[in-house]
């Protein structure tokens, strides 16, 4: 199924955690929040979190910034 | 060494103690390495964050601030600049609290205007109220606008920041009287953010009042941004002193300083 993550689409296999989703793009265990569809995942809920077609995921974390 | 004039001087902000007055950005620096020096020049110990997108693909192991910038040593600040709406502003406070383990601490800026940065005060409001009742503790960065800060206030942010000049302009305070009818107005500390061009500048905010200075391109777009870092440490410092110490008033005419008795001319 095709999702967008941080403004890219990306193809995943069906009923995709959102952990699963971090171990596939290599990000996992590294310091970073997630939403999908504009509402936020807690860390505690990563595994739990199913992705379904075409949702939204953005992936962020802390830079520099004033 | 402990200046024994000043024993116990600090700024307290949400029920912390900070004994630096000086809170830095951590943007516009050419590397992380320079970021950590001039951060580490600077004395801070509150410095701001922004939130983006992470990396992912070619440069996911690009290495990130956080893996520099000891979380122990200092309190982050993550802020929502770029962000021109309520939504915007509360999504990425929300982002940031889960990012950096229920961290409440942000700094608000709901900005109006792409050429000049200047914040839209109504969509501030907004932004605070939100979060507030969300159990963010809210630093806020606003205009100059005595009215504005006070309501601010009253909303229940910890901390409101006025500008002195638009962010990233280097004008110094341009509008000195509103920013000490701020101060003399507010229980809660006030922090010029954004406008320091140079330590003076610096230094006048807090010889006015000011609890502290918040900056980032002051330093970072500095010819030697360590040096700079240092040179405003030292300006915080000397402004907070000469306010506390209070100054002479102002005269018209001159008044010598060596007595006139004893003279034998």
């Amino acid at each position: 199924m095709e999702i967008l993550v941080n403004g890219t689409p990306h193809i995943v296999p069906e009923n995709t955690t959102a952990a699963q989703l971090l171990a596939i793009l290599e990000i996992h265990g590294k310091r970073l929040a997630l939403e999908v569809n504009q509402e936020l995942v807690p860390r505690s809920q990563f595994e739990t979190t199913l992705l379904k077609p075409n949702d939204t995921v953005e992936i962020v974390h802390a830079i520099g910034g004033g | 060494m402990q200046n024994p004039t000043l024993p116990s001087d600090t700024l307290t902000i949400a029920g912390k103690e900070y004994s630096s007055r000086l809170l830095v950005g951590t943007g516009k620096y050419k590397d992380l390495a320079e970021t950590k020096a001039a951060t580490e020049a600077s004395g801070a110990q509150i410095i701001t964050v922004a939130i983006r997108r992470t990396n992912i693909g070619q440069n996911k192991d690009e290495p990130n601030l956080l893996d520099v910038i000891p979380l122990d040593k200092y309190t982050l600040l993550p802020n929502t600049a770029g962000c021109y709406n309520v939504e915007d502003a509360v999504r990425t406070c929300r982002l940031a609290r889960e990012l950096l383990d229920g961290h409440d601490l942000v700094k608000l800026e709901v900005l109006g205007d792409v050429k000049t940065l200047y914040p839209d005060t109504i969509q501030t409001l907004k932004a605070a109220e939100i979060l507030v009742k969300d159990g963010f503790k809210v630093m806020v960065y606003t205009s100059d606008d005595p009215l504005i800060a006070r309501q601010l206030e009253e909303i229940g942010c910890v901390a409101v920041m006025p500008l002195a000049a638009p962010i990233g302009s280097g004008l110094g305070i341009r509008n000195p009287y509103n920013i000490l009818e701020i101060i003399e107005n507010a229980k809660v500390p006030i922090i010029v953010d954004a406008g320091v061009g140079t330590a003076s500048d610096a230094a006048i905010a807090m010889e006015m009042g000011c609890d502290g200075v918040l900056m980032n391109t002051a330093i970072a777009g500095a010819k030697n941004p360590v040096l700079m870092a240092s040179a405003m440490k030292k300006a915080i410092e000397a402004g907070r002193e000469a306010f506390l110490a209070g100054r002479m008033p102002r005269k018209r005419y001159a008044s010598a300083s060596s007595p006139l008795d004893g003279t034998f001319f």
